[in-house]
């Protein structure tokens, strides 16, 4: 289980986070929403360590990620992966060798059995023959793909994703939800930040909203569908109600 | 520039920081090494970018500094009293000890050590180090280390043919333009050649190799803001890694000679 508790978090002057609280239990498919700039990814980037709060907890199974020294935040790394939101896939690397990077200094596995393990993972997010090119030779929403394959190759028991479907068009945003639906296992939680309604109704089963650093709504998205708040209507349809 | 003068603490202020997270990063580059294997191809790859890719200005700046300093030799010995090969000692010992390893030093601050911080800056703001911490993988020790043991290894043998060319640049000028031949030009390096002083070259190497790397992959390991701020970690990686340079180069004559 992950459990945020109370996280507080500022740049400079600016206050991102003030007093965030949940838990994600598995096999939770946990949308987290809210408007460009208020802290979505900042939140994100807490639960697996890449930021510390300045105030609160983050839980990782009953583990105090942000009191725990590097090494051990390293080894608890294994357990979890994260799908950023241009890929963030290695320039220099072809994307064969983007993939097995999760298995460099952690795995006992021969080379043959990693390259094995790559194309099954890229296999099953639908990219059969591209394990030779370069990040720079393929298009954004297959970067996006191929981070995914990078992240659920070592089965991590807590996927991250970061806007995984912003910048994509309608087709390519559906097989990403389609994908985020076919890679997650009840053995498994998913947490993903994302400002599309459609990946919110399509694939998760639990959503918190954010809006001035603070939880504004916590629920289901069927929850979420009849709010009768006025901002949470407005961030849905996009149309402000007239008064 | 403008905060100078508006906050001039503040500014000293994060330079001392700045120089604070310097030490502190050298200090995680060799806390959290793995074993050696894991860095061994990442090194080999580096001392190819660093090493190999550099030679051509290497040998274009070596070649051209050991020239002018013949001509400039000749110039300032119109005298009748000192012989013509004094030149050729003259040349030798310039090179050798102050313009190869330091022309060299002050020409790949701008080749590999912009390069560096522009590549590892890049990698900052794609969150392309995000995304190795995440996968497990110390970023500083895949990143930053083998450049660091590549440039430090590299930049001695880069001064040595640096050496080799500023010689051969003299010779060309001594015995084309100055009236010398191969013979008095020989006699003239054995006449002022001092054992040491090409071992004092590869330690200023050594140190400059050390620095320019390491400098550079600070300040893009730190990069921020997008392009702009690449572009500003670029920048500051040549002005530093340069001013550092001359200061070492002062500092270990002082000392060394």
């Amino acid at each position: 289980m992950i459990k945020v508790d109370n996280i507080h978090k500022s740049f400079e002057k600016n206050h991102i986070l003030n007093g965030i609280s949940f838990s994600v239990e598995m096999g939770d498919k946990l949308a987290v929403i809210g408007q460009s700039g208020v802290g979505k990814s900042v939140l994100l980037k807490h639960l697996n360590g890449l930021l510390k709060p300045d105030k609160g907890d983050v839980f990782f199974d009953k583990i105090k990620i942000n009191k725990i020294s590097y090494r051990e935040l390293r080894k608890l790394r294994k357990n979890m992966s994260m799908v950023f939101q241009f890929g963030a896939l290695l320039d220099s690397l072809t994307v064969n060798e983007n993939i097995a990077l999760a298995f460099q200094n952690n795995s006992d596995l021969s080379s043959k059995k990693i390259m094995k393990k790559v194309s099954q993972s890229l296999d099953l997010v639908g990219l059969k023959d591209i394990g030779n090119l370069m990040p720079s030779e393929i298009s954004g929403g297959m970067k996006k793909r191929v981070g995914v394959a990078r992240a659920i190759i070592t089965e991590p028991k807590y996927l991250l994703y970061d806007e995984p479907t912003t910048g994509l068009d309608p087709i390519n945003t559906d097989k990403i939800n389609q994908l985020i639906n076919k890679v997650s296992t009840k053995k498994m939680a998913s947490i993903i930040v994302t400002h599309e309604i459609k990946t919110v109704y399509n694939v998760a089963n639990k959503v918190i909203m954010l809006y001035d650093g603070s939880i504004i709504f916590s629920g289901s998205p069927a929850e979420l569908k009849n709010s009768e708040n006025k901002f949470i209507k407005y961030f849905i349809t996009g149309t402000q109600e007239k008064e | 520039m403008k905060k100078i003068f508006i906050n001039p603490i503040a500014v000293i202020i994060d330079w001392f920081e700045n120089i604070g997270k310097y030490f502190q990063l050298l200090v995680r580059v060799f806390k959290n090494l793995e074993f050696w294997t894991s860095y061994h191809s990442n090194i080999l790859d580096q001392m190819i970018q660093i090493g190999s890719k550099s030679l051509p200005i290497v040998i274009i700046t070596s070649l051209f500094s050991g020239m002018v300093t013949s001509v400039q030799g000749a110039y300032q010995m119109t005298s009748s009293l000192i012989p013509n090969w004094y030149i050729a000692g003259l040349v030798g010992e310039s090179v050798i000890l102050e313009l190869a390893p330091v022309i060299t030093g002050l020409v790949l601050a701008g080749r590999v050590g912009a390069n560096i911080a522009a590549e590892i800056g890049t990698m900052r703001v794609t969150e392309q180090i995000d995304a190795l911490e995440t996968l497990s993988i110390d970023s500083i020790g895949f990143l930053v280390f083998p450049r660091i043991v590549a440039g430090t290894l590299m930049f001695p043998v880069l001064i040595i043919i640096a050496d080799c060319f500023g010689i051969f640049g003299g010779w060309i000028t001594c015995v084309t333009t100055l009236n010398l031949n191969t013979f008095q030009f020989i006699k003239g390096l054995r006449s002022w050649f001092n054992p040491w002083d090409p071992v004092f070259g590869l330690i200023k190497a050594f140190h400059f190799g050390f620095v320019i790397t390491s400098v550079a992959c600070f300040f893009g390991y730190y990069a921020k803001n997008g392009a702009e701020g690449v572009g500003k970690a670029t920048t500051s990686t040549v002005v530093i890694s340069c001013i550092v340079i001359l200061i070492l180069d002062y500092l270990l004559a002082e000392i060394l000679l």
